[in-house]
């Protein structure tokens, strides 16, 4: 065996474009999808027109709100391009300068203070289907974001004027009068004045006034919660059922890795083993000199431990980047080194059922790519029923196991390494099986 | 069929009623044959006669469906119809890779020898992707004698080659039978069986035919020009009389 691997690694040393592909094509790949999965969604380049007057407020009771609040959070949530007229945005739109363009109209202020209607933006879009999709999505995202703590500001001030109500004082308010009374003050007070007054019509009617005021307090401070609740409906406290919370960016790499891994391994394996069919070495080696396992054995090793070099320098060059727990290097190479030999099992076994490294190199690219992808699909992208048939395929084919893998090895995910690796070694077995048989039912014929 | 006596000689090799059946389809029927050490044979017949499944079985490529070959397939040499050759490789990587993997006590002096043997120690460096077709045969031959077997098993080993190419192919393969080596080889070409071979089989539908000299068989169909002539000749006269041909 050890004459073999000399051999192929003679002959891979000699063919420089090959290998030259088999590397930077993988790790450009990987590099993309792992970029595509790390990225947080872009913000939005969008301009916005802001036609309220400068200073404006929307007045609430005595509490005044700042417009100018409004659209500091849309700005908060977009890549904002301040821009002074409709047309100016309009233009912007059209040059394909920003995606979308919002207008914030001069009567805002008087809309959402009138408490009879809804404040009203423009949205500006340009472009086809797809990029509309997007800019939508993106927006209203943004928007829903702004709103929010737009309310959250209005709650606010709505939720202090009521409570100058409830419990007096000053308001703050220019011409309003200073020491106010609040409402649940009120009771105690006419109490009081109940006490000095004679039964009759005017003391029934001070006990009504106090009844009412004591009743008005405690609804005025249900209110005040019943706010609170409005302004924020639904609190999202997240339980973790599976797996850990692996940081975005150290998960990509993880995955880039396990791409590259896949690449390397498939093709060169399947690469290598249907040269010796090719060049009609194949039925010169088997037939005494080398037996098939050991020759599945050898493609196999050669693939693996090439993809390994390969997955394990790429994970320490983008180590120096994104912080990794070097500690755990010893598991890195444990679990890439199970993922690599599984995929090359896959690679020997596409090898062995192509006649030739062209048909070979095909065959392995358009099973590894989808494999890959689909293994990437997250629940509830698909409905239930196309998710489980991603889930058989994914489990029948080696590339979510070594992501699982590397991802426990790297990250300390779930499920654990020792989980992967055994499904890992299964899957090695099957695809060495298969190969074995590929093998001989191809000589045969 | 062949002389009885020859089966008297020294079996450098023995085939013994080898059949090979692929579904419905009977590749051989019941062949049986020795050769003797030195022995020099042209395995001839039509298309899908079964010459090729004969010298696979005795090479150890395909197993039979019954019969036996008195040797093991690393006794014998295989040199298959395309060159089973390296291509990113040189004359000589090729070559001690054989050698190693024949396990040879001395790979490089078998790979010297194979090198001087063929004339090709000039081009030892070379990769055999850069060859002529005649140079790549010639290192296809020497690494099927690499291991010095006793039995040499060529497919069509001139099929590619052009005149001057086979004329210094033969050379060397007559060279090696007069060194003691058994050379079973299938050809098309009658002509080059007449010239080079000490012993003739002709298969047809699976099933030896013929068994003698060359001599033999052009003495059998008098009217035939050569040899290639004779063995249609006998076909001819086999299908005339109900056989397969």
């Amino acid at each position: 065996m050890r004459s073999l691997l000399v051999k192929d690694l003679l002959i891979l040393r000699r063919s420089r474009l090959l290998v030259g592909l088999l590397v930077f094509y993988p790790i450009a790949i990987a590099l993309l999808i792992g970029l595509a999965i790390s990225r947080s969604p872009e913000r939005p380049r969008v301009a916005i027109v802001d036609q309220t007057p400068a200073g404006e407020t929307i007045q609430l009771g005595n509490q005044k709100v700042e417009v100018s609040r409004y659209a500091r959070q849309l700005f908060s949530q977009v890549d904002a391009i301040p821009v002074s007229s409709r047309q100016e945005a309009i233009e912007k739109v059209t040059a394909a300068e920003v995606l979308a363009a919002v207008v914030i109209p001069a009567d805002l202020a008087a809309r959402v203070g009138s408490a009879t209607s809804q404040g009203e933006l423009e949205v500006i879009y340009n472009g086809d289907a797809l990029e509309q999709s997007l800019v939508d999505a993106q927006l209203r995202s943004a928007l829903a974001q702004a709103n929010l703590g737009f309310s959250e500001q209005i709650q606010s001030a709505a939720a202090r004027a009521i409570d100058a109500l409830i419990r007096g004082g000053n308001l703050g308010v220019l011409g309003a009068p200073e020491n106010l009374i609040g409402l649940e003050q009120i009771p105690a007070v006419l109490k009081r004045v109940i006490a000095r007054t004679p039964a009759g019509a005017d003391r029934e009617a001070l006990e009504r006034v106090a009844a009412f005021a004591e009743f008005a307090a405690q609804n005025l401070t249900v209110s005040k919660r019943v706010l609170t609740t409005v302004g924020q409906p639904i609190r999202i406290r997240s339980t973790l059922l599976h797996g850990r919370r692996t940081p975005l960016n150290t998960f990509a790499v993880v995955v880039a890795v396990t791409v590259s891994l896949l690449f390397v391994a498939v093709l060169l394996a399947a690469g290598a083993l249907a040269a010796e069919r090719e060049e009609n070495t194949l039925a010169r080696l088997v037939r005494g000199l080398v037996s098939r396992e050991t020759l599945l054995l050898e493609k196999g090793l050669l693939a693996a431990g090439c993809s390994l070099v390969v997955g394990l320098a790429m994970l320490a060059g983008v180590g120096a980047f994104v912080s990794l727990d070097w500690s755990r290097a010893g598991l890195w190479v444990i679990a890439a080194g199970a993922g690599a030999l599984a995929f090359a099992a896959l690679g020997v076994a596409i090898g062995a059922l192509a006649r030739e490294v062209r048909a070979a190199s095909l065959l392995a690219f358009v099973l590894s790519l989808p494999i890959a992808l689909l293994a990437l699909v997250p629940a509830g992208a698909v409905g239930q029923g196309a998710y489980d048939a991603i889930g058989v395929i994914s489990f029948a084919f080696p590339f979510k196991a070594a992501l699982q893998g590397l991802d426990a090895a790297v990250n300390r995910s779930s499920p654990s390494l020792a989980l992967a690796l055994v499904h890992l070694a299964g899957l090695m077995l099957v695809f060495g099986a298969l190969a074995r048989i590929g093998l001989r039912r191809g000589q045969a014929a | 069929m062949g002389s009885p006596e020859r089966a008297a000689v020294s079996g450098a090799l023995r085939v013994s009623a080898l059949s090979k059946r692929y579904g419905e389809l009977e590749a051989l029927r019941d062949v049986s044959f020795e050769a003797a050490a030195g022995e020099l044979i042209a395995v001839l017949g039509p298309n899908g006669a079964g010459k090729t499944t004969l010298l696979s079985i005795i090479a150890g490529l395909q197993r039979p469906s019954s019969g036996t070959v008195s040797r093991e397939p690393r006794e014998i040499g295989w040199v298959p119809q395309q060159s089973a050759l390296y291509a990113k490789l040189t004359v000589a990587e090729n070559l001690r890779l054989f050698a190693r993997l024949e396990g040879l006590a001395d790979p490089r002096a078998a790979v010297a020898e194979m090198l001087a043997q063929t004339g090709l120690e000039d081009r030892a460096d070379d990769p055999v992707g850069s060859l002529s077709g005649g140079n790549r045969q010639r290192v296809n031959v020497a690494i099927g004698l690499i291991a010095d077997p006793p039995v040499l098993a060529l497919d069509e080993p001139s099929a590619s080659l052009d005149a001057g190419q086979r004329g210094r192919l033969w050379e060397f393969v007559a060279g090696r039978a007069a060194a003691g080596t058994t050379v079973l080889f299938s050809s098309h070409y009658g002509a080059e069986a007449q010239r080079h071979a000490d012993r003739v089989l002709i298969l047809d539908a699976g099933a030896i035919v013929f068994d003698g000299s060359p001599a033999e068989l052009l003495a059998r169909h008098p009217g035939a020009g050569d040899l290639e002539q004779a063995m249609l000749a006998l076909l001819e006269s086999r299908k005339a009389s109900g056989g397969p041909a």
